[in-house]
Order: structure tokens, then C-alpha cells, then sequence
């Protein structure tokens, strides 16, 4: 457990995700790949005190993604989501 | 997408807090709730960037408000706060999220629970609440440490005298106001019980302060039979920043 640490929620990672995705990424849903609980990105557990953005899952805290920029790139590692669902309009 | 916007207003909220108006040339528009995130960059190519939720209502207008409570070790809010000057330019990207917001077509009585600078985006949808015109009842809770740390404090009187659908009531953790009938302390059961929806209203809760605020809150609704979906969060970082 780390609940120890102070964590955000995914609303923090949004504005770093928005240079990937043409959507908003805490209202789409994900599916934890290690419990199956489907939640809002925006309700996960974010840890940003690292070099990088871990993202858990907010029911077993296991890491749904994360997130490392350096200086030429970004990483992405959705290793703990099965799937995210965006909303489409229309 | 980095925006650039232009400071044309400040104001200070607090002692300590204050209101930055940004002028955004190609603005498009931001819903309640949402956040922008604000990149410094220093001569040396040094860069910070830091989260702050929109205060304005939702339009369509090219201003944007921010207001920033000073952080002792910040390494942005103290400038934002103390050295910006009108006609500064700051750079910006959002508006941000879709999933803590409120849209004036939402229909459910309305829940805010605020610890200290949580009103700000909070307050975003009160005063859009007032401009689109809606009639949706509102109850704020907004915990703060005392009567000076308060923010919007004139606008949120006047707005709770005006229109009788948006109770404000506060919740003093050190100090309280003479004659305050009761005494300084967090945000408990009892307080919960009294001052917020019934849970068989079904109210849209909307909780943002530090992570500790939130989770105690959002258990405390939880636990008075309001749906876990019906209950959308925003947390600060243990600085007040959200990096």
C-alpha cells in the first residue's frame, strides 16, 4: 500500500496527456487489467513526486499507466489498462 | 498546446491569494471545473508548470481568471502572486478536463463541499450556475481555516442573499467569527447530516481541496447513502500545487 504518500487524482494529468490524445482522457473509462474495476481515469490515483506520472488504479491500486517526458520524447506505458473508453458525441 | 495570455486584472482575495484576469486571444471557451496548467520559464531555459482551476464562469469570451494561494516554498505561486504586473504575459495550456464539471444543462441539486482553495473552481460553477441563468438549488461547504482566509467572500453573500437556491455555509477549523455558534473544527458527520443534500435528492457532489479533505468528505457523503458515481473529486498536492 502506499497510502502514505500523498497521490492527486487524474484531472492532474490531463494537461501532459492532452499533448497525446485529441480527447479528454478523465472522463474516458478504464478497465484495470489486475482487478477489472471500470472507473473515470479522473478517479485514479496519481503520483507525480517522481521523475515521471504513475497513475493506480483507485480501487487496488495497481499502476495503470505512466508517464515519463525527457527531453526528446514522451513515454507512455498503459501496461495496467485492458482498455479506455472515450465518450463519442453523436 | 501552449496558449498566450495577457494579465489585465488583479486582485487580491486574501492575504494571501490572489486573482490573476488573463486575456486569451484564442481562448475557446471552458466549462466549470475545468483547470489550466501555467508554464514559467526562466532565462536560462529552466521551466515549471503548475495546475490551477479556472474561477470564471463558463463563456465564451476570450478572459480567463485563475486565483493562486501563495505557497511558502512555491516555486511559482509566489510570483504569480507578488511579482506579476498587469500587461505580463503567461503562458497556458486547457482548458482541461471533462470529467469535474458542471454543465448548466445538469438538472440535479448541486453539492459543493471547498477546504481552503478548493472554492476556486467551485466557484466557477456557482457563478455560471447565475449566468446561464439556471435554477438548479445549490449548497456550498466550504471548510476554511478562518473568516480572513476566505475567498470571494462580498460576491458569495451577495449571490446567497440574491438568489435563495445557494446556501453557503462555512466551516471554520481555528477561528471563528464572534458570537459563531459553532466552535472551530473539520468537517464532520454531524456537519455533513445537517448542512448538505439528502442523499434520496440525488445530488451532483462536488468535493476539491487537499487529497486528506477529499477523502475524509467524500467518505462522509458516501456513508450518508449518496452513489459513489454521483460524487466527483479534485485533489491538491500536500503543496497546494498541482504540478
Amino acid at each position: 500500500m502506499s497510502s502514505h504518500i500523498a497521490y492527486l487524482d487524474g484531472n492532474a494529468a490531463a494537461g501532459e496527456l492532452s499533448r497525446v490524445f485529441a480527447m479528454d482522457v478523465t472522463a474516458a473509462q478504464g478497465k484495470c487489467k489486475h482487478c477489472g474495476a471500470i472507473r473515470r481515469f479522473a478517479e485514479a490515483r496519481l503520483y507525480m513526486e517522481g521523475p515521471g506520472v504513475v497513475a493506480r488504479c483507485c480501487v487496488c491500486e495497481h499502476v495503470l499507466l505512466r508517464v515519463v517526458s525527457a527531453r526528446h520524447g514522451m513515454f507512455l506505458d498503459v501496461r495496467g489498462l485492458t482498455y479506455l473508453r472515450f465518450d463519442m458525441m453523436g | 498546446m501552449w496558449r498566450v495570455g495577457t494579465v489585465v486584472a488583479l486582485h487580491d482575495e486574501t492575504s494571501t491569494a490572489r486573482t490573476i484576469t488573463l486575456e486569451v486571444r484564442d481562448w475557446p471557451g471552458h466549462v466549470a471545473g475545468q483547470h489550466v496548467d501555467v508554464r514559467l520559464t526562466a532565462p536560462d531555459g529552466y521551466s515549471a508548470v503548475r495546475s490551477y482551476s479556472i474561477a470564471s464562469a463558463a463563456n465564451s469570451e476570450r478572459r480567463v481568471q485563475i486565483t493562486v494561494e501563495r505557497l511558502p516554498n512555491g516555486e511559482v505561486s509566489p510570483y504569480l502572486t507578488q511579482e506579476v504586473i498587469v500587461g505580463d504575459r503567461l503562458e497556458l495550456r486547457g482548458p482541461i478536463g471533462g470529467w469535474f464539471v458542471w454543465r448548466s444543462q445538469q438538472t440535479e441539486p448541486v453539492q459543493l463541499v471547498a477546504g481552503g482553495s478548493g472554492i476556486v473552481p467551485l466557484m466557477a460553477m456557482i457563478r455560471s450556475r447565475a449566468s446561464a441563468g439556471s435554477t438548479v438549488p445549490f449548497r456550498l461547504l466550504y471548510s476554511v481555516r478562518e473568516p480572513g482566509a476566505v475567498f470571494y467572500r462580498d460576491e458569495l453573500q451577495a449571490l446567497s442573499a440574491e438568489h435563495r437556491s445557494v446556501v453557503v455555509t462555512y466551516a471554520y477549523t481555528r477561528t471563528v467569527p464572534k458570537d459563531w455558534p459553532r466552535p472551530p473544527g473539520r468537517i464532520d458527520a454531524a456537519l455533513i447530516t445537517d448542512t448538505t443534500w439528502p442523499a434520496d435528492f440525488g445530488p451532483a457532489c462536488y468535493i476539491c481541496g487537499p487529497t486528506p479533505f477529499v477523502e475524509t468528505v467524500a467518505n462522509l457523503l458516501s456513508a450518508c447513502g449518496n452513489d459513489r458515481d454521483k460524487i466527483r473529486t479534485e485533489r491538491f498536492g500536500p503543496t497546494g500545487e498541482r504540478k
